[in-house]
């Protein structure tokens, strides 16, 4: 695994980013959970608790002009991506404000302008959108690049390799970022792939450069992306980074928790990223406890403007049934 | 006027979105180097470059996906998948991707892509490629569905597919490469979702789209000879689906059959004669007729297979049967 970039090179006013973007990303989620034992959230609900550092470790690297694209855990990624709290609150809620129309809902985030590219939920599905995304970037001629989240379930799937195999072949600007969280769904990974639970190995015979990292560590998480991005951007191909992580509530809000011992559970949830990173910043005297407390108070209300906006909101208009299946024909 | 095959006029179809667009490029499996599988795209990849000529590998899902994806962005990809059996490989891309990705987004997202591909029976290809399945992807709302029967539809068709901002698939019947048609040298464009009626008539209608036209056509011919006289309507697009010109033409002949190439079961034929019916069923002097392949697969034995393809004495025979004529 690569090793932890030394806290004490970061400025201050980036380590109180970090641990701002990682609490809300966690403070949205428990939210979300609330609201959905309140039945104002339906369907399915993927939430992101004890992965935010590779979120946010690996997102706010990119330029605007970069492209996220990622799977249905997707809450994480978007607001790292800065789309609204307000907004991706909405959508999950069902509602006309959401960023995507309240048609889409939790695992279907979309924010264009954001170059959020969406949160996609057939396993796998998401990338060949990516290598199609970086191939435009290509086509082009561009240097953006294209961050492609996926987890350890979707590298079973036939479209993983393709799209290993056409993003090295065709030298595509992408950034695979497998967040291995050990199952899928309640499938234990070496259950699962023959290769067992260490996956980074699988970009050899694509001939991708490989490296595993500590998901949990998010500036081990800064520190290779931020590298991987700048690789990727020169031109020469696509690179993969596996974080090592772990969720620490249930696939979704209907998992029965019966696949995984609570000695497990209880067991990485004392590596939570966020007591990690705030204990390491406290330690280097990087930031005082009450500057964290006053990020936190301000997580807090930022979290609750965000779901009254939601709970306020209105639905979508009974036409909006009919609206954006096709798009209107280009003008010329 | 000058005579071109199909074939020739996709050709050019694809020239003419290279020539005046920059965002196009073509993808696909054999359609450079090899100068694709129905000679479609030959000299491409020299005229244009392996930029814009792009021979993908066997990967049908990652490339029907990449298309799907620079288009996401802005790109007009035209995608070739060499045949509609091949299609079924990618149905995760084209149906759960392209033809939902402007909805769940709230049409933040567009997905201008053409997918190219070849479709119909009567090769003796056997059971895995013989098929079509036009009718399948014309049930997924998001999808266009266009399927040309001749050179001027294949042309004109082309041209406003480029145009829509919408997945289309575009259907290109084997054995119609070959037939020949008048295209003219004037630019025109051929709208989508506006059916063609391609021989007027008054006794009975008769519908049909891409290979089996000219099947219809033919049967008209004959059926002219025992003096009735059939309306051929070409549906030319399955979604959108031009249902006015059919209940038109069925308020004029009260008579209608439904000649289509594909299996009955769940066939295309069902949902037109469905709503035939709810529309003008009191114009109607006899049950909708549907004539489709029967359920079997494809087999390769010539004489068994074209047991399996509606032919014109069939449509004749179950014409004069159904309807007592």
């Amino acid at each position: 695994m690569a090793t932890t970039l030394n806290i004490e090179t970061l400025a201050k006013e980036d380590a109180l980013e970090i641990f701002t973007q990682m609490l809300l990303i966690r403070r949205f989620e428990e939210e979300a959970e609330r609201l959905y034992r309140r039945g104002l959230v339906r369907g399915f609900l993927h939430t992101y608790i004890g992965e935010e550092a590779i979120a946010v470790g690996a997102i706010p690297n990119l330029r605007e002009d970069d492209y996220v694209i990622g799977h249905y855990r997707d809450h994480g990624h978007a607001l790292a991506r800065g789309v609204d709290p307000k907004a991706a609150m909405a959508e999950l809620c069902g509602k006309a404000t959401g960023c995507s129309g309240g048609k889409g809902g939790s695992m279907h985030l979309f924010d264009a302008e954001k170059h959020f590219m969406g949160g996609h939920a057939i396993v796998g599905g998401q990338l060949p959108l990516a290598i199609g995304i970086a191939l435009g970037v290509k086509l082009k001629k561009l240097d953006s690049v294209v961050m492609c989240f996926f987890g350890d379930g979707a590298v079973n799937e036939g479209e993983f390799h393709e799209a290993m195999n056409m993003a090295s072949l065709w030298k595509l600007p992408v950034v695979f970022m497998l967040e291995n969280n050990l199952y899928g769904m309640g499938t234990d990974v070496n259950r699962s792939r023959a290769g067992g639970a260490s996956i980074f190995g699988a970009a050899e015979p694509y001939m991708i450069p490989a490296v595993q990292i500590d998901g949990m560590d998010v500036m081990a998480v800064r520190e290779t992306v931020s590298e991987g991005i700048a690789k990727v951007r020169e031109g020469t191909g696509p690179v993969f980074i596996e974080a090592m992580a772990y969720r620490f509530h249930g696939h979704s809000m209907a998992d029965p928790s019966n696949y995984r011992d609570n000695e497990e559970v209880q067991e990485n949830r004392s590596r939570d990223p966020i007591d990690k990173f705030r204990e390491d910043c406290l330690e280097a005297g990087k930031i005082e406890a009450t500057d964290l407390e006053l990020a936190a108070e301000k997580v807090d209300l930022v979290v609750q403007e965000a779901r009254e906006f939601a709970e306020q909101s209105p639905e979508p208009a009974p036409e909006e049934l009919y609206t954006h299946i096709y798009a209107d024909p280009e003008e010329n | 006027m000058a005579e071109m095959l199909l074939r020739d006029a996709v050709s050019k179809a694809l020239m003419e979105a290279l020539d005046e667009d920059e965002r196009c490029f073509l993808m696909g499996e054999d359609i450079g180097a090899y100068g694709g599988a129905y000679a479609v795209t030959r000299g491409f990849l020299d005229k244009y470059g392996e930029e814009r000529v792009r021979d993908t590998p066997i990967s049908e899902s990652v490339f029907v996906g990449a298309g799907v994806g620079s288009a996401m962005i802005g790109m007009r990809p035209i995608v070739e998948v060499m045949t509609i059996n091949f299609t079924l490989v990618a149905m995760d891309q084209i149906i759960n991707h392209a033809a939902k990705l402007s909805y769940m987004s709230n049409g933040q997202l567009t997905v201008p892509l053409i997918i190219r591909t070849v479709t119909g029976g009567g090769g003796q290809l056997a059971a895995t490629h013989s098929q079509s399945f036009e009718n399948w992807y014309a049930s997924v709302p998001g999808l266009r569905v266009v399927v040309p029967a001749t050179p001027y539809d294949a042309l004109g068709m082309f041209r406003a597919s480029r145009k829509d901002n919408n997945p289309i698939i575009f259907a290109e019947h084997a054995l119609l490469y070959r037939v020949k048609g008048e295209v003219p040298e004037e630019y025109y464009e051929v709208p989508l979702g506006k059916a063609r009626i391609a021989k007027p008539g008054t006794d009975v209608t008769l519908v049909a789209y891409s290979g089996m036209v000219r099947v219809a056509e033919e049967a008209a011919a004959k059926l002219q000879e025992d003096n009735i006289s059939s309306e051929v309507i070409d549906l030319r697009c399955l979604s959108p689906l031009d249902l006015d010109t059919v209940i038109e033409s069925v308020k004029k002949t009260n008579r209608v059959a439904v000649v289509e190439e594909t299996w009955k079961t769940g066939g295309f034929s069902g949902t037109i004669a469905s709503d035939i019916q709810e529309a003008v069923f009191d114009d109607l002097d006899g049950p909708v007729l549907r004539i489709n392949g029967p359920d079997v697969p494809a087999p390769y034995a010539r004489n068994i297979e074209q047991l399996m393809i509606p032919n014109a004495d069939w449509v004749v025979e179950s014409v004069k049967y159904n309807f007592g004529l």
